[in-house]
């Protein structure tokens, strides 16, 4: 394990049982060493256990074989220094925002005017703190999603981890997310791990891009995005890459397809 | 307001033509009886008294009820080992009507009340407790149990998978995944299933207060009226449960409004 390494991910594998007996076999053999402030994004074919592995990252799904190492530690179960965004909306609708982000610190048992203060710096992170008082659904699917950012932030987590956070998002809210995205990770630098199966999204965010395999998931091949940011799509490196990875891709859906 | 009035003259003209106040008393008759609620009745006290002692009667086997199947429901939807261990025999019992129960509860509880448990002997509060019949109460408790059990259950087994995630991915133990995700998520269902239960519970008790022993009561109130053939203290007798069960149908109802606004536009 190297210093910087926030993670290691060793032999990685996970097998579902499925209810009329049978099993299906999700992650192979997956293997990755993420660095410290990492922005590291995961594309891959649909069905591809590109999202179990991060819930398997996250605590939230057990992994049938390997081991996950934080900071040279064991991941056992879910955490606070690992948070997650997830595609679907996670609001507790009962919750205003400001309640809902202040989420984390209250589970933690912080004191009610920490958590507030805590809440109202991560919405203000976020452009979100004018909208404290209102609720989940008084807000557009972007707005909502800013929110989910900004709580899983107030938990103050070293590992951000997001799993087609802008998915269900509009094509112009989702690049007006990235860069708002871009612009809170260069302020907190946090490490954050990407799934999506947006090439396009892909390289516009990430510091290295990981391609895995149609199902069972392994990892085939890892990008690295040498662009200054902001990134401009024009750029001839931009559909370079996006070529190579989109060839790649097809392939494997084309493989996954076919069996 | 059109079909009350004209449900009111359809009973002004048949009550007129039938000329006969055991089969049909006018509505003038059944409605001075229900403007001087304090009035003493055949001797068995006043209107508004056995409404009371009914209400009481109810809420005491209600409020058992709910205690017991609110968090049995919440554990039921919960925990998928629970649900399969106790719904196949909670199940069996769920279709026999309330009533089926009367002997079996009459055989077990007698006319066993409050009072003969407390040692009660004498006293106003003798007269109170003596009223609070553990057979009544079985009863009650019976059809209330049923559809807050079932709403509990509901509510909870369907809360979003998501929204657990994100709790647990937060660092919510297990008693903030009870207490600050799983109620309020399934507070509504849970809400709305009191309400149907205490509809029940409240229909229940006629059926309840004509069991032996029971000396008081609207329902009994009712059925000792028909037996003196005053048909207008029947009728006014089931207004009145009429009216108070609308009322606590209304209470729930503005609840569950103010509190759960959110279910409605969380679509």
């Amino acid at each position: 394990m190297k210093e910087s390494h926030i993670l290691n991910i060793e032999t990685l594998g996970k097998t579902f049982s499925t209810s009329n007996g049978g099993s299906i076999e999700a992650l192979r053999h997956v293997d990755l060493d993420v660095d410290e402030n990492e922005f590291l994004c995961i594309v891959g074919p649909s069905g591809c256990g590109k999202s179990t592995l991060l819930r398997i990252v996250a605590g939230l799904e057990q992994m049938t074989k390997g081991r996950i190492l934080r900071r040279g530690l064991e991941i056992t179960g879910a955490h606070r220094d690992v948070g997650m965004v997830f595609q679907e909306y996670s609001l507790l609708p009962w919750r205003n925002v400001l309640d809902n982000v202040a989420l984390g610190p209250e589970f933690a048992g912080a004191p009610k005017k920490a958590r507030r203060e805590t809440a109202l710096a991560c919405l203000r992170l976020v452009g979100m703190e004018s909208f404290s008082r209102a609720f989940p659904h008084e807000l557009s699917g972007g707005m909502r999603q800013r929110v989910a950012i900004a709580r899983a932030l107030a938990n103050n987590p070293d590992i951000l981890l997001m799993d087609e956070p802008f998915g269900a998002l509009d094509a112009h809210t989702r690049i007006l997310m990235q860069k708002e995205l871009l612009r809170v990770w260069e302020a907190h630098r946090k490490t954050i791990l990407f799934v999506t199966h947006g090439v396009d999204e892909a390289i516009y965010l990430a510091d290295r891009i990981l391609v895995m395999s149609a199902r069972p998931g392994r990892i085939i091949d890892i990008f690295n995005v040498d662009m200054p940011r902001p990134r401009r799509r024009s750029d001839p490196v931009y559909g370079q890459l996006a070529e190579k990875i989109l060839n790649l891709l097809e392939k494997e859906a084309a493989l996954s397809f076919g069996g | 307001m059109i079909i009350p009035a004209l449900f009111l003259i359809c009973w002004h003209v048949a009550a007129r033509q039938v000329q006969n106040e055991v089969i049909l008393p006018g509505i003038g008759q059944v409605a001075g009886l229900l403007r001087h609620p304090a009035q003493d009745l055949i001797s068995m006290g006043s209107l508004a008294a056995n409404v009371g002692i009914s209400l009481v009667r109810v809420l005491a086997g209600y409020l058992l009820a709910v205690m017991l199947a609110v968090p049995l429901g919440i554990v039921m939807g919960y925990y998928r080992p629970v649900f399969k261990l106790l719904n196949g025999f909670l199940s069996l019992f769920r279709p026999i009507p309330p009533l089926a129960w009367v002997p079996l509860v009459l055989a077990w509880f007698g006319v066993a009340s409050l009072a003969s448990v407390m040692k009660v002997e004498s006293g106003p509060s003798y007269i109170f407790l003596n009223n609070l019949k553990f057979s009544m109460i079985f009863i009650i408790f019976i059809g209330a149990f049923y559809p807050v059990l079932t709403s509990s259950i509901h509510g909870v087994a369907n809360v979003r998978r998501i929204l657990l995630d994100s709790a647990h991915v937060l660092g919510a133990g297990r008693r903030d995944i009870f207490r600050k995700i799983l109620l309020p998520a399934a507070a509504p269902s849970i809400v709305n299933g009191m309400r149907i239960g205490l509809g029940v519970a409240w229909m229940c008790l006629v059926s309840a207060e004509m069991l032996p022993g029971s000396l008081s009561g609207v329902g009994y109130l009712i059925t000792h009226a028909y037996t003196m053939a005053n048909t207008d203290i029947v009728i006014a007798g089931m207004i009145s449960i009429g009216l108070v069960g609308a009322g606590l149908d209304l209470v729930f109802r503005l609840w569950e409004e103010k509190k759960f606004a959110w279910t409605r536009m969380a679509r």
